[in-house]
């Protein structure tokens, strides 16, 4: 009975997606008609310059926010857990989790208005105009990518005693060496995993691309959008294999990491 | 002075990228719509010293126009059936995936929340493909005599869609909580001579509960604010909260009123926000 049950949900949750990638190999002009085995659409994305340009903008975003959602998100992961109660403690966790939390469209927005309101600033006081586009895109996906790494950081610190630490430092190291060499391996397979999960959600967001962006910055997401309001079509299927087969992959790679810590800490 | 160094970086990085949004987001919700570039007036202007030029226009029109409430009561409604529907479904699987081998629990749990990571643009782009007219799903249907049927563009795509989307944040908490349970209770019952049902019924469930409210409100929470799904899969009345406040800003360029829904969101979406951070603590 239990078996049926995750059984049936997991044909649920994977049938559309294993579809999908089979029919992406399908030269029929229509997705999802079986027409011969074929690399067509495939080739045809390649030759796609649009949907390059817009697949390398996304990985280069994609990449920069991971690295700033990982370096500030473990920085705030690590004093959630460690630092004891202090001021501005409760501040700093509602803040961090915000993200995760307010609707998509609500992040979008606020970040927006931000960001036209310092555009104007520094045309103002500056007389420096910076347009919208990637970096804003950036910045935004850095905000929501530091709150999933603080939490899984926050999480992993939390687990471990901090009398490794406080050991080591009693044994005479300094503090630069005791981040060295026990909370840093401690906590490096969740930075790993959280820089991932940050990476592989920026490469997913369209909503708050979209209200960040401006004419200059149109992400992979924000191109998909646009062509799947008029439709599937073979290249997009195509296109939407690939992004699986490569979520997929760095989802799994950072499973992997966390369950070998996980098995090799219990 | 070690501490100030890792605090104030990503501190200062929330309050100016998620503090600060918030703030402003709330005081646009009062200025005034305008033609210029920004489209709005802003409420607070300065001749001298700080003058109040906002306006209420935007708050009272959500209040006013029953387009506008309609939308919230349609989203809230969408959210709840969602989220039961998850409930539902990640229930026995979360308790397949804690009465499974131990050496299958973790493929098993990643196997569900793999499709999470793989994005939701190609997800819906699967369920485009195969409701349209004439496409997979009408062909299996023909086969076995039924139909062509209308499927995209309606609830029923909408809803496959949210729930397809959705049902991993649901199965998580309840295979999490469901794999810490203590066994030894169940075992006590069957040996009082409970039947596996009434064992259930009387003790896994209620045990289990906590995690089932948390498993509904990761995914009530989202679903209530969700724009993609309904615009991509939805009947085009389907107009839910997220949908309505993205034509606001880019179709009609009303920045205060997008603003004002958005706020409106935050608001109605506080509670069940504060239960599920509660939930969380105690867990």
């Amino acid at each position: 009975m239990r078996r049926v049950g995750l059984a049936c949900g997991l044909l649920f949750l994977w049938a559309p997606i294993l579809l999908m990638v089979l029919y992406a190999f399908s030269a029929d002009r229509i997705p999802f008609q079986w027409g011969g085995v074929s690399l067509r659409w495939f080739v045809a994305l390649a030759a796609n310059e649009r949907m390059r340009e817009a697949a390398f903008l996304s990985l280069r975003i994609a990449a920069g926010a991971a690295t700033l959602a990982t370096l500030l998100g473990g920085l705030a992961g690590w004093a959630l857990a460690r630092f004891g109660p202090f001021r501005g403690r409760a501040l700093l966790g509602a803040l961090a989790g915000a993200p995760l939390v307010l609707p998509e469209v609500v992040t979008g927005l606020s970040l927006l208005l931000l960001f036209v309101l310092a555009q104007g600033a520094a045309e103002a006081w500056l007389g420096w105009s910076p347009g919208r586009g990637a970096a804003t895109i950036l910045l935004a996906h850095a905000t929501i990518g530091l709150a999933y790494v603080a939490v899984v950081v926050q999480a992993r610190l939390a687990a471990f005693d901090p009398s490794l630490e406080e050991a080591a430092a009693g044994l005479g190291a300094a503090p630069i060496t005791v981040f060295r060499t026990v909370t840093l391996p401690l906590i490096a397979p969740s930075l790993a995993a959280g820089w991932l999960l940050a990476f592989t959600l920026s490469l997913d967001d369209v909503v708050v691309a979209s209200f960040v962006s401006g004419p200059a910055g149109t992400t992979l997401p924000m191109l998909v959008f646009s062509a799947l309001k008029v439709g599937l079509t073979p290249e997009i299927n195509a296109l939407s294999a690939l992004v699986l087969a490569v979520a997929a992959l760095a989802a799994g790679l950072a499973g992997l990491i966390l369950a070998r810590r996980a098995n090799g800490a219990g | 002075m070690r501490r100030l160094l890792i605090l104030l970086p990503p501190l200062g990085w929330l309050l100016l990228l998620v503090a600060a949004p918030l703030l402003i987001l709330g005081l646009i919700a009062f200025a005034e719509a305008g033609p210029g570039v920004p489209p709005f007036l802003p409420p607070v202007g300065w001749a001298g010293g700080p003058v109040w030029q906002g306006s209420l226009e935007s708050l009272g029109m959500l209040l006013a126009d029953a387009y506008y409430l309609e939308s919230f009561l349609r989203s809230l409604l969408t959210a709840f059936l969602t989220a039961a529907l998850c409930l539902l479904l990640a229930y026995p699987m979360a308790l397949g995936i804690a009465g499974a081998r131990p050496s299958w629990r973790l493929p098993l749990l990643l196997l569900v929340l793999l499709p999470f990571l793989t994005g939701f643009l190609p997800r819906v782009g699967a369920w485009i493909g195969l409701l349209r007219d004439g496409g997979w799903v009408n062909g299996v249907l023909g086969l076995a005599g039924v139909g062509p049927l209308r499927l995209l563009y309606s609830d029923l795509a909408l809803y496959l869609g949210m729930v397809h989307a959705y049902l991993p944040f649901a199965v998580l908490p309840l295979a999490t909580a469901l794999l810490r349970r203590d066994l030894s209770l169940e075992e006590a019952a069957a040996d009082l001579g409970a039947t596996p049902f009434t064992v259930f019924r009387s003790v896994t469930l209620p045990l289990s509960l906590p995690a089932a409210a948390s498993a509904f409100l990761l995914v009530f929470i989202p679903a209530a604010g969700e724009f993609v799904i309904p615009e991509l899969l939805g009947p085009p009345e389907a107009q839910l909260v997220g949908r309505v406040l993205w034509g606001e800003f880019f179709q009609n360029r009303d920045w205060p009123l997008a603003a004002a829904l958005a706020l409106a969101l935050l608001v109605v979406l506080l509670p069940p926000i504060l239960l599920f951070q509660r939930l969380g603590r105690r867990g």
